[in-house]
């Protein structure tokens, strides 16, 4: 790791000066993603700016079918909060997939987000679910956030305070994790709402996207049997030692089978 | 059997520090005024050294010193070398190129050091290593290793033209062909053995300190065999005379193979000291350890077997190219040779084997050892092809073995290796009753219906262990002798201290060499210690490797004890005046044999060092050393079988069962036992399902770090059925085999075999991945 | 440089270290607390797992400046003066380790394991939930044993105490 300025926020206003403050300043959420990239020299800011302890941030308010996640609030705590896990278990068990137990217990919502990694799993459920991304300044729907590899809108001295979104009808996650990194090698986040959504990470070559030749025949049905026979195309796929584009593209729609299943269990 | 003696499940005296945080590895060692090293790598796979300018790093804080390859050599630190002589075929010694620990003209693989910083911290070390800069002239790199013997292919030594190390052979070519011309039936097929990266969870470390007062040298270091690594450092590489130097391998995390070498980290940190003043400390960041640890397998070969027309195994022939990498690490050479081509006949009696072995260099990471080392590559090719000949001829895969097996002993091979005892029937029934095979095709068709494709695959192993005597080894090429030592002192108060040239890292001996010791004179465990791992304490001994430490080391062990009990019993007759002859020891006592005369044995050991009363002529004390020289390998044997599920429509494998029924003799602690076939068994489903090392082109290792280069973790595997059945080794004092590597070398074969049984399509290659089986599913 | 002041294994500990430090490196290196591993640089292999706030983290993906302000345990402040925690005594009965080197990492995560799941454990839990625990050496079936004794024998000793409540 190069050398770096660790500082310690108590409020987003006071993250945002502090930041503003450093030359090249990096918002530290739970470091699962920044410190490795930082350990093997990938990432070298000048400041790190801790927002583990800014209290606005953290904790689920769900109200009806309407639920807000704090942007530091951590994989572990989503994945076991008894009142989301009743309107939206997808996302928890979304969450309880991420990393392992001790990432989940530093890992944040908001970093993952904000990193945009292109094989995380939250970015999936942001799009399927079209949540709105709320930052310090602005709120931003989903769609708009994610652009391409480890890119978002987010713009300098822009935190991300919370997600919103509201509970769609039914919902599943199905991820088939790389077997050495554990990240998605392809992750499918199913929404059924007023319209049905299909999200798909760690398969594009260019990030998350909407699968939307399988939005159109879970439109008109949807059963996981909608599925057979569709298939979508290995073009804009990823390829790498592990999986070529050809087998992402049939574990999209395979892993987009099975978070049907789960939808409608 | 009792307590605490042979036999006995006892539980380990060591693990009290591991589990409390209190053991001590490499990194944990401090010396007053510490500094820390990081080495400065080639980027690259091939290239020329042009300048090395180091002002900038020299400028950055903290830094002490920045030491290269010109440097070490002006100060006649000489290069590594391989420490086994393999001639080819046509009688020409091995092609070994120079390998400098610090480069000084050319680069030859990703990782490859050029330079050594020192400096205050780690991090300042670090900082300062990225800051030398290194202007390379990038050549051509050469990968792979059927192309390096392209003669367009680059060059990598001057001494290996078209990068052939050695051209070598074994067997009877001859018989083979004549055998192959009426055979009745043939099975050909091409394998591939995947590059592994051995992984020991803790990464290479080393301190070297040297005392200006003494004029002495100290390494604590990552080895399986500091005395080893003294005597090559000492002996070839100039760093210190064995009397100036002092090796340490205090606890190590795990070797696998690949800390028997000795790498050019620790010789330069000990270098490095004496330059700098300064005790200097380095300790592997896992990438490196994934760039300079010694890589393991990477064969590609092709492999033919011959049948009579009653499906009996007439003759075996095998084509292997071997690649070695950027240059031959300490054993490389004897890997894919001794190692490899002599285990060829399996468990079946094969009236005539040849098999042509080339070793050739590529712009890789060096190749060596890594557990099983040529065994699993015999392995994998001996039990896929006598699978696919079952298949091919459609007979059961069991009978095909069985009614090959080789039946009595002692067997000589066609391939050099006496089998001396075995029972691979045995073996066979037991992996098959406990595999429940006969009611295998109904969980087949249950799984069927669930979608998914369950199959079933075996693999009847052989192996050596213990290699030996010296005189045979030397006479192979051997470089040093593959004896052990043992010392074994009785305290005044009767506690005992037992030295050995083994090393533990992991394998138990502070409880299983314990546990001789409470056999074979009655003490408690808890007053014997093992010491080990320190040259400076022991006198010489060679190491824990090829799963030696029980047949070489504890029977080194055991003739120190006899001298130890002959002269205990000589005490105790002339105490009880009774006659020697009749004075047995039991339960912690010298008894006169059908009396109740008895001394007890701290009262015998008090009497050897008070010599106040001992026969006369004898000397005080009670302290014996013996070098144990085996008469032969050993050779544990079993069976494995694995049973899968594959879902068609990933890809992915799920291991739902999986027996081992292994032979290692006469066992001392089962339960240390069976957990070295637990991880064996997990490193070989780890090569066959998970575990590769990938190169790209330009000879970048894309499998650096555990985000690509998969690990098997705990919800890969199942939980193992462990049995043995039992064939007491007639070659050693105890009949015991060995057992840390048969996981690794018997069960690749029956994972793949069992997944292309699963997915009815034999052409598959490890590692056998999701998207890999996915592929072979379609193309079925 | 930051002073940093954490409470260590029941010790008020403070030092001044670089921003860049992590966490493990200040056990390590300024406690002397070497049973904490580093094991790889990815925050993958687990070695280095300790609780922080009395949840298992890895002390190799924080910087010790993070936990400025903590409580920690590491496993040398497992044990209860000379009697062991149920986990390391399990892991010694089931032959739960080998070279030691991923143990101390293993025993910390399964000891938060084990009390993230107060109603037990079983087998396709205990190995799910060790993805960020490696092991080379033990093939991971006496790990898994280990915790499956441990968590049996914690679950019921405190079923016994809440009866005795």
């Amino acid at each position: 790791m190069y050398e770096v300025t660790y500082h310690r926020a108590s409020s987003v206003s006071e993250a945002v000066k502090l930041a503003k403050a450093g030359e090249d300043s990096k918002f530290l959420a739970g470091g699962m993603t920044l410190i490795p990239a930082m350990k093997t020299r990938l990432a070298a800011p000048s400041d790190v700016v801790d927002l583990r302890h800014v209290k606005e941030i953290r904790g689920i308010k769900v109200s009806g079918k309407k639920v807000t996640i704090g942007a530091g609030t951590t994989h572990a705590d989503v994945a076991g909060n008894a009142k989301l896990v009743r309107v939206c278990p997808a996302i928890c068990k979304l969450a309880s997939s991420i990393g392992d137990p001790h990432v989940r217990h530093m890992g944040t919502i908001g970093g993952s987000i904000a990193n945009n990694d292109p094989a995380a799993d939250y970015p999936a459920a942001m799009l399927a679910l079209d949540a709105t991304i709320i930052t310090n300044k602005r709120a931003i729907s989903a769609a708009r956030f994610f652009k391409g590899l480890f890119e978002t809108t987010l713009k300098d001295g822009e935190i991300i305070k919370e997600v919103q979104f509201t509970a769609p009808a039914k919902c599943g996650y199905a991820k088939f994790p790389n077997p050495a990194s554990r990240y998605a090698m392809t992750g499918v986040f199913v929404a059924k709402g007023k319209e049905v959504r299909v999200a798909v990470t760690g398969a594009g070559d260019d990030g998350v996207f909407r699968a939307k030749a399988l939005e159109k025949a879970l439109e008109r049905k949807f059963d996981a049997s909608a599925l057979d026979g569709v298939s979508v195309s290995a073009s804009n796929m990823m390829s790498d030692i592990h999986a070529s584009a050809e087998y992402r593209a049939n574990l999209v729609v395979v892993m987009a089978k099975r978070a049907v299943a789960a939808a409608n269990a | 059997m009792g307590m605490e003696g042979i036999g006995a499940r006892v539980a380990r005296k060591e693990d009290k520090r591991f589990i409390t945080g209190a053991g001590r590895y490499t990194d944990d060692m401090v010396v007053p005024g510490m500094k820390h090293a990081a080495f400065v790598r080639s980027p690259h796979a091939h290239a020329a050294i042009r300048k090395i300018n180091i002002k900038a790093a020299m400028a950055m804080p903290g830094v002490i010193a920045v030491l290269n390859g010109k440097e070490l050599k002006a100060d006649g630190i000489g290069n590594i070398i391989c420490g086994w002589m393999i001639h080819s075929k046509d009688g020409s010694p091995m092609n070994m190129g120079a390998w400098s620990p610090l480069a000084t003209d050319t680069v030859r693989y990703v990782g490859d050091a050029v330079a050594i910083v020192v400096a205050d911290t780690r991090a300042q070390a670090r900082d300062a290593a990225e800051a030398v800069e290194v202007s390379y002239k990038v050549k051509k790199a050469v990968i792979d290793p059927v192309s390096a013997l392209d003669p367009k292919a680059p060059q990598i030594h001057p001494e290996a033209a078209n990068n052939l190390i050695y051209d070598w052979e074994l067997g009877d070519a001859a018989a083979v062909d004549a055998a192959f011309k009426k055979a009745a039936h043939i099975t050909k097929m091409d394998v591939v053995n995947n590059r592994l990266v051995p992984n020991a969870m803790e990464p290479r470390a080393a301190l070297g300190h040297y005392d200006k007062a003494e004029d002495h040298y100290t390494c604590w270091t990552t080895s399986q065999n500091p005395h080893v690594a003294r005597l090559v450092m000492s002996a070839f590489y100039n760093v210190a005379p064995e009397n100036k130097l002092r090796v340490i391998a205090p606890d190590v995390g795990g070797g696998f193979g690949s800390k028997i070498y000795i790498y050019p980290e620790e010789l330069t940190c000990l270098w490095a000291s004496k330059k700098t003043g300064v005790p200097v400390k380095w300790v592997a960041e896992r990438t490196e350890s994934f760039l300079t640890d010694a890589h393991g397998r990477d064969h590609v070969s092709t492999v033919e077997l011959a049948f009579d027309a009653k499906n009996n195994m007439t003759a075996l022939k095998v084509d292997t190219i071997a690649n070695l990498g950027a240059y031959m690490s300490l054993f490389s050479s004897s890997v894919p040779t001794y190692l490899y081509a002599t285990l060829l006949s399996g468990q079946y009696k094969i009236p005539a084997i040849h098999a042509n072995v080339r070793t050739v260099y590529t712009n890789t990471t060096p190749v060596d050892a890594y557990r099983g080392a040529g065994r699993p590559e015999a392995c994998f090719l001996v039990e896929r092809v006598v699978e696919t000949a079952a298949r091919e001829l459609g007979v059961s895969p069991a009978d095909l073995r069985r009614q090959n097996f080789i039946k009595e002993f002692p067997y000589q091979t066609p391939v050099i290796m006496a089998y001396d005892a075995g029972d691979f029937d045995a073996s066979l029934d037991a992996a098959m009753a406990a595999a429940k095979y006969e009611t295998f095709e109904r969980r087949r068709s249950t799984a069927a219906k669930k979608g998914k494709l369950r199959g079933i695959g075996m693999s009847c192993y052989i192996e050596a262990c213990g290699i030996a005597p010296s005189a045979a080894v030397g006479s192979l090429g051997a470089g040093v002798g593959l004896w052990e030592s043992a010392e074994v002192r009785v305290n005044a108060v009767g506690s005992v201290e037992i030295l050995t040239g083994s090393h533990s890292h992991g394998q138990g001996h502070e409880t299983t060499f314990a546990q001789l010791v409470a056999d074979r004179f009655g003490v408690p465990m808890d007053s014997v210690s093992i010491v080990h791992g320190d040259t400076d304490k022991v006198q010489m001994g060679m190491g824990t490797y090829g799963s030696r430490s029980g047949a070489v080391g504890m029977s080194a062990i055991v003739k120190a004890l006899d001298k130890v009990e002959e002269k205990a019993k000589k005490i105790a007759a002339h105490l009880l005046e009774a006659d020697e002859g009749d004075i047995v020891i039991e339960n912690g006592e010298l008894k006169v044999a059908g009396t109740d005369k008895a001394v007890p044995w701290f009262q015998m050991a008090l009497a050897a060092y008070t010599a106040h009363n001992l026969p006369s002529g004898m000397e005080p004390g009670l302290k014996e050393g013996a070098f144990y020289d085996p008469t032969n390998f050993t050779f544990p044997a079993g069976c494995y079988i694995c049973e899968v599920e594959v879902d068609p429509e990933t890809g992915s494998t799920e291991i739902v069962q999986f027996v081992a029924a292994d032979d290692f003799g006469n066992i001392i602690n089962p339960m240390i036992v069976e957990g070295q076939v637990h991880g064996g068994v997990a490193q070989g489903i780890g090569q066959a399902l998970l575990e590769g090392a990938h190169y790209d082109e330009s000879g970048q290792l894309l499998t650096a770090s555990y985000m690509d280069y998969t690990m098997p973790r705990a919800d890969n595997l199942p939980s193992f059925n462990v049995s043995t059945t039992t064939t007491a080794c007639p070659s050693n004092p105890l009949g015991i085999k060995g057992c840390g590597e048969a996981g690794a070398i018997g069960s690749p074969p029956a994972v793949i075999n069992a997944i292309t049984d699963a997915i009815n399509n034999n052409n598959l290659s490890m590692p056998a991945t999701s998207g890999k089986v996915w592929a072979a599913i379609r193309s079925a | 440089m930051s002073e940093v002041s954490m409470v260590v294994n029941g010790r008020k500990v403070s030092g001044s270290v670089e921003d860049r430090t992590l966490l493990v490196h200040f056990l390590r290196d300024n406690l002397g607390l070497t049973g904490t591993h580093v094991g790889c640089d990815t925050s993958q292999c687990g070695s280095c797992v300790i609780h922080v706030d009395g949840k298992a983290v890895k002390a190799c993906t924080m910087l010790a400046a993070q936990a400025s302000g903590s409580t920690i345990t590491t496993i040398e402040g497992l044990a209860d003066g000379a009697s062991l925690h149920v986990v390391q005594e399990a892991f010694k009965e089931h032959h739960g380790l080998q070279c030691g080197f991923c143990t101390p990492g293993m025993i910390m995560a399964a000891v938060d394991m084990i009390n993230r799941h107060p109603g037990g454990l079983d087998e396709a839990t205990v190995r799910a939930e060790l993805d960020g625990n490696i092991c080379r050496c033990t093939g991971y079936h006496n790990i898994v044993k280990a915790i499956l004794a441990a968590s049996k024998k914690i679950k019921s000793s405190s079923a016994r105490k809440k009866k005795a409540a």
